[in-house]
């Protein structure tokens, strides 16, 4: 019997689309603005979802006493080596302070001295409880009145005329209904891109990863279709994390001071320096040249120091407590191997994303990124990503008040509109009744995150690539896109998986198309181009993209240096 | 990376199958919980968190070191001073059991 899916049309004046931390946000800040109607669609569940699930270690972006936005501004410059957009960071700095201080006040627990300030881990971080950060959020969330949170609800794709954003389709996870949600203002807030190249633990662990593995691209991959410009995808992001759980090491780093020491114990970090990029190189470096594993030197600590660790772990990354428990040695009597992850595509860490205005608007009249998703400035954390949904929302509806009726009017037209949702209807149904598959949509992924691995600077490379390689990769990419053509789906969820396969598969051409561009290597293992081993200031300047008649467009742009403002002129 | 689920404990509540970042939890043919694609799972214990009968657990794959420890969660009330506490508990194979408590309004120290 055929499969069929229900429509059903929903409309709404901001739609979110997902309920992560810069998703959540927004929709507080737009309830405290405005009246507007709100739907968020996440595709799990509000409570738990995005990269918060389990819990966040710490603050990581604040402004600390003595410090100012603009020094936060000059550190994630020099990280990133100057390829950041410094208005976007500015903005974002000058609202850090703000948004931890609304954190707090729904209820999230920051160490206090005893004059009752907040207690700096560092220059630009302080001390929480961060367990249930995400609950916390969930459940402003749920009190506030015409919100409403579509939970297992997927988007699939936008719906865009004369680039002007409209609407978007999504599925549900669970029953058989796709939604044709309407929407005067779209906030995009899908995180980043997980599941592109093949992970740490390839085998049944292969989901015990950094990043959130349901992050997968979606709101890359939906932008680059619809003609959106993107940025800076060839800056990858890849973590330095505790072995096998893949569990944060800055925790260990900076709460109890331990140094990254090779196999010899010999402290190595200072040799490679101290950027995210050269701490991750220079981990990879010694185990090239026979001086691995590598370790963070937690050897000596105190008692106090390995029960506390072990609280810590358990409110943010239970699986390392986990870990220390049951081998029976704690941290103080072995130190904590450590390895590089996979490389992943992420807007709050680096700098890919939406090629977005101070506003947070992209080149889609009407849509907004916020978060992971948006580009050019990196080192957002938490607090960057609230920052950002409050930018997103508060100019969103300033951009609904400011459309004249006659703009609403012009963008429903009734009859195209039909075709439209027909013809998103139709290829739903395709691969819920798609006969005979040769392929599951697992093989795939396994295939395109081989193919990553080897060909673009994964793992299996140590993070390195030359000209002829991603030539390669962009080809095996194309042929497994023919392939995903000829996938089935066995009921709704297994159709979300397609979907999320033939994102990774967009956001893999970009990364590659990205990697191919920019000619040198500024950033060792984010970015190391073995035909262009050294960075050269010709470079110095954005590589971005956007699809130009059916085909993937490389661009370049100037950077926008401090004191200038990027704004959208077409 | 993937969870446990002792189906003599569960209640069939379902509460585990919406929280799950992954919507990876399923009902089985007598309603009670199971994980359908258990190498999805990304170990975060939202489930583990939210299942009050204790019947979810989380253990370490083989293939990352995993020995076959089980831990569990649960939100409850210090019997001295009666405040709430999340009272993890790490089951070992062997049936050794380790615990560790934690005051939700106490910060990380590091």
């Amino acid at each position: 019997m055929k499969k069929v899916v229900q429509i059903k049309h929903l409309e709404t004046e901001v739609l979110i689309i997902g309920g992560g931390t810069a998703g959540c946000y927004a929709a507080l800040t737009i309830r405290e603005n405005s009246k507007a109607s709100v739907i968020i669609a996440e595709k799990a569940n509000i409570k738990r979802s995005g990269c918060l699930a389990a819990g966040v270690n710490a603050i990581n972006a604040y402004i600390v006493k003595g410090r100012t936005p603009q020094d936060y501004v000059d550190y994630a410059k020099k990280d990133a080596d100057n390829i950041v957009r410094q208005d976007l960071l500015l903005t974002m700095s000058q609202g850090l302070n703000r948004v931890t201080k609304k954190l707090e006040d729904l209820g999230l627990v920051i160490l206090k001295d005893e004059n009752q300030e907040y207690v700096s881990r560092g220059n630009r971080n302080i001390k929480i409880n961060g367990e249930n950060i995400k609950p916390i959020l969930a459940e402003a969330v749920n009190t506030l009145d015409n919100v409403t949170v579509l939970n297992q609800v997927n988007v699939i794709d936008y719906i865009v005329k004369d680039n002007k954003i409209l609407g978007a389709f999504a599925i549900d996870v669970e029953n058989e209904i796709l939604y044709e949600i309407k929407a005067k203002a779209v906030i995009c807030a899908t995180g980043g891109a997980s599941g592109l190249y093949k992970p740490n633990n390839p085998g049944f662990s292969r989901h015990k990863m950094w990043y959130p593995p349901f992050n997968t691209g979606a709101g890359y991959a939906m932008g680059i279709r619809a003609g959106a410009e993107m940025t800076t995808f060839e800056m990858r992001f890849i973590a330095l994390r505790c072995k096998d759980t893949i569990a944060p090491t800055g925790t260990i780093a900076q709460g109890v001071g331990a140094k990254q020491i090779n196999s010899k114990g010999e402290v190595y970090e200072t040799k490679y320096g101290i950027t995210t990029s050269e701490r991750v190189y220079g981990t990879v470096k010694e185990n090239q040249e026979g001086r691995g594993p590598c370790y963070l030197k937690t050897e000596g600590i105190s008692h106090t120091q390995d029960e506390e660790l072990k609280k810590a772990y358990l409110n943010m990354a239970p699986s390392q407590t986990l870990k220390w428990v049951e081998a029976g040695k704690d941290p103080s009597e072995q130190n904590v191997e450590i390895e590089g992850t996979e490389p992943y595509i992420v807007g709050g860490h680096t700098a890919s994303g939406y090629w977005v205005d101070l506003n947070r608007e992209t080149t889609i009249k009407g849509l907004f990124a916020a978060g992971d998703v948006a580009g050019g400035c990196p080192q957002k954390y938490v607090t960057g990503a609230l920052v950002e949904g409050e930018i997103a929302a508060i100019a969103a509806l300033k951009e609904i008040e400011q459309m004249h009726l006659q703009e609403q009017l012009q963008s429903t037209n009734q009859a195209e509109e039909i075709l439209i949702t027909k013809a998103k209807k139709d290829e739903v149904e395709a691969i819920l009744n798609f006969k005979n598959p040769i392929f599951t949509t697992q093989q795939l992924e396994e295939a395109m995150q081989k193919v990553m691995d080897s060909y673009a600077g994964g793992i299996g490379s140590n993070y390195s690539f030359n000209e002829k390689q991603l030539e390669l990769a962009d080809e095996k990419i194309d042929q497994i896109i023919k392939l995903s053509d000829g996938l089935n789906a066995d009921d709704m969820h297994e159709l979300m998986f397609v979907y999320e396969l033939k994102e990774r598969l967009t956001v893999c051409k970009s990364v590659i198309a990205h990697l191919r561009a920019r000619k040198e290597t500024r950033w060792h293992s984010f970015a190391e181009n073995l035909d262009y081993p050294n960075k050269s200031d010709d470079w110095l300047k954005y590589v971005n993209s956007k699809v130009v008649d059916g085909k993937l467009t490389i661009l370049y742009r100037d950077l926008v240096e401090r004191g200038e403002t990027y704004e959208h002129s077409n | 990376m993937s969870i446990a689920i002792n189906k003599e404990k569960c209640v069939g509540c379902k509460k585990c199958f919406s929280v799950c970042p992954g919507s990876l939890i399923q009902a089985d043919e007598n309603g009670k919980a199971y994980v359908k694609y258990p190498k999805d799972c990304w170990g975060c214990c939202s489930c583990v968190k939210e299942c009050k009968v204790k019947a979810i657990s989380l253990y370490l794959g083989a293939d990352i070191g995993g020995r076959g420890s089980q831990m569990t969660v649960e939100t409850k009330k210090d019997i001295v001073n009666h405040k709430q506490i999340m009272h993890w508990e790490i089951t070992e194979s062997n049936k050794t059991v380790h615990a560790i408590d934690i005051n939700p309004k106490s910060s990380n120290q590091y």
